[in-house]
């Protein structure tokens, strides 16, 4: 091996930081956004299998953009950490800081120790008892961390999704409300809907988004994905959306495909697994 | 918890490098003091020192699955406890139940629940329901040098089997025995120091394709069964107003029966019973009055 010809560590870091930072813009973005029972993750991603967007834990999700190989060991190691540490202490004692940290310090050491850093960013979300103890936590690929109040945007534009959303975002919104934002946010720099003005679709549809919520009624694990029909009844026309009206308590429903883990379709079916005394959830108030 | 823990560089290489979606597996490499059937077995018999569960029955219903357990724990010849839980949801469709040493099998339960869903998040699916019942056999199997100390778990594993083929039954129960022998059941099964009467009582209350309120009485009165003969089973107490667990489990997902219902059940037996008691008594005195 030769050696390489001598780089200052200023340079070696600005090298690294552009080519993170090139390989994460090419991908599309993701957008984590609070609502009134707790957070929304919304994504443009075309798959319905490779996911962007995962529980971690009870009340932790995880959402990414990058590079899938990279964000997906990133993914199962926050949840074995999560659940090692459920497991040798108590579920409580699980928290989305904890996570946040463990995946600060490896990207953070990734960077300045490996050739290559991680082409990813991530954002932890947690769900508390009210709307102001949920936390968004932000991971940059360099290990910076950014406790984010709202929203985190990331991805190819999030500077101009974040602008979009700055202007559109208010507190309390509702679930149909705050997935409206999202998505004209996200449809607005999206090269999928850059044709509207020739006539192409304005806004994304179900099937190019993938969308979850963290829901603080739901009595144990708060992760539900929103999928097929659920899904468009939420993204509907302003007629569907009257029918959620002030307070949308639950959400389409929809029938989970054989095989579904709980909390991934049917709102009306609770997750049992040992939390079973809490009956069931909120039912919809139509 | 040094390794399992992240540590100042966030997570250790385990975390990251190891493809695999088994808890246990990955506990095993990372932190197997964790793990119970990882650590030194007790030289001497041990059974008659710890807590030992008892009773479980598991029976099908036109709809699913039911399983029940009493809440009894015994150490040698005392009750170390009278409302100890033995019956566990799994996941959102499965439920599981222990016999046996109750240290051990309340831990392992936690393990294969953590197992499960584990699993679910990193695959983003539910195991098939044979496909539990395997990872719970393995548990068991590596519970095999305790057991011959004494600290045997044999559980009962029951579910819904959302693949169920057409006219299939989509309850379906396994029984276990303490080398991870993995057995399903037709109908109905029972474990733990009761069975026998147990499985006596269902033998001649249980018939397939019962709806789910009389399959509930044939739960619980099979405990009631076990209780009578059985000095490790407990029976329902109303003077502290503890009742048998019972679980059901359908195409809802597992969900426990309320105290309220299993007591209404239990009460009706106890009546029934009581009835058929006093009933005797009387034909007894009428025949030894009409003797002269």
């Amino acid at each position: 091996m030769t050696m390489p010809y001598y780089a200052s560590a200023e340079q070696v870091m600005r090298d690294r930081s552009e080519y993170a930072r090139k390989g994460i813009s090419r991908g599309r973005s993701v957008a984590v956004v609070t609502y009134v029972d707790g957070v929304l993750f919304i994504a443009e991603n075309p798959s319905s299998t490779l996911h962007k967007v995962s529980e971690l834990y009870d009340r932790i999700g995880f959402a990414a953009v990058g590079r899938y190989s990279e964000f997906e060991s990133l993914r199962v190691a926050g949840i074995r950490l999560a659940d090692v540490r459920g497991y040798s202490y108590n579920r409580r004692d699980v928290t989305g800081r904890v996570i946040a940290n463990a995946y600060a310090q490896t990207l953070a050491s990734v960077f300045a120790e490996q050739m290559k850093p991680f082409e990813v960013e991530l954002c932890v979300a947690e769900v508390g008892e009210s709307a102001d103890d949920d936390q968004l936590y932000r991971l940059t690929f360099d290990g910076s961390i950014v406790d984010e109040p709202d929203f985190v945007v990331m991805g190819g534009q999030a500077e101009a999704v974040s602008g979009h959303l700055r202007e559109h975002f208010s507190t309390g919104m509702n679930l149909a409300d705050a997935l409206k934002v999202g998505v004209r946010a996200l449809s607005a720099v999206s090269p999928v809907t850059a044709g509207s003005g020739n006539g192409g679709a304005t806004t994304l549809t179900a099937a190019q988004l993938e969308v979850a919520v963290l829901d603080r009624r739901r009595p144990k694990r708060a992760f539900r994905r929103i999928t097929g029909a659920a899904l468009r009844t939420l993204l509907g026309d302003e007629s569907a959306a009257g029918e959620h009206g002030k307070h949308p308590a639950a959400h389409a429903p929809s029938v989970p495909e054989p095989g579904t883990p709980p909390g991934l379709g049917d709102p009306a079916n609770p997750d049992t697994a040992g939390g079973t005394e809490h009956g069931g959830e909120a039912t919809p108030e139509d | 918890m040094n390794e399992s823990s992240a540590g100042r560089s966030g997570f250790p290489p385990a975390y990251l490098d190891r493809v695999g979606s088994s808890f246990t597996d990955f506990l095993g490499v990372t932190a197997p003091d964790l793990l119970p059937g990882r650590r030194p077995v007790p030289q001497i018999p041990v059974g008659d020192i710890t807590p030992h569960g008892t009773t479980i029955v598991s029976v099908t219903y036109d709809g699913g699955v039911l399983m029940g357990g009493d809440r009894r724990a015994t150490m040698g010849n005392l009750i170390s406890s009278r409302d100890i839980e033995k019956v566990y949801p799994a996941d959102s469709y499965s439920v599981i139940g222990i016999a046996g040493a109750a240290g051990i099998a309340i831990e392992m339960v936690r393990l294969y629940q953590v197992e499960l869903e584990h699993y679910e998040k990193i695959e983003g699916l539910t195991l098939s329901l044979d496909g539990k019942a395997n990872r719970l056999a393995a548990m068991i199997r590596g519970n095999l040098g305790a057991a011959l100390q004494g600290l045997a778990v044999v559980p009962l594993f029951a579910g819904f089997d959302l693949d169920a083929a057409e006219g299939a039954s989509p309850g379906r129960i396994f029984s276990y025995d303490v080398t991870g022998g993995n057995y399903e059941e037709r109908g109905y099964a029972a474990v733990g120091s009761g069975s026998l009467f147990a499985k006596n009582s269902l033998k001649k209350t249980w018939r397939s394709g019962l709806p789910a309120d009389e399959a509930t009485r044939t739960v619980v009165e099979a405990l009631y069964d076990a209780a009578d003969d059985d000095s490790a089973t407990g029976g329902p107490d109303p003077v502290r107003r503890l009742y048998p667990i019972v679980y059901r489990v359908d195409a809802e997902g597992a969900v426990r029966l309320t105290d309220a219902e299993v007591a209404a059940v239990a009460d009706g037996i106890v009546a029934d019973r009581a009835e058929a008691d006093r009933a005797n008594m009387e034909r007894e005195a009428t025949s030894r009055g009409s003797q002269p």
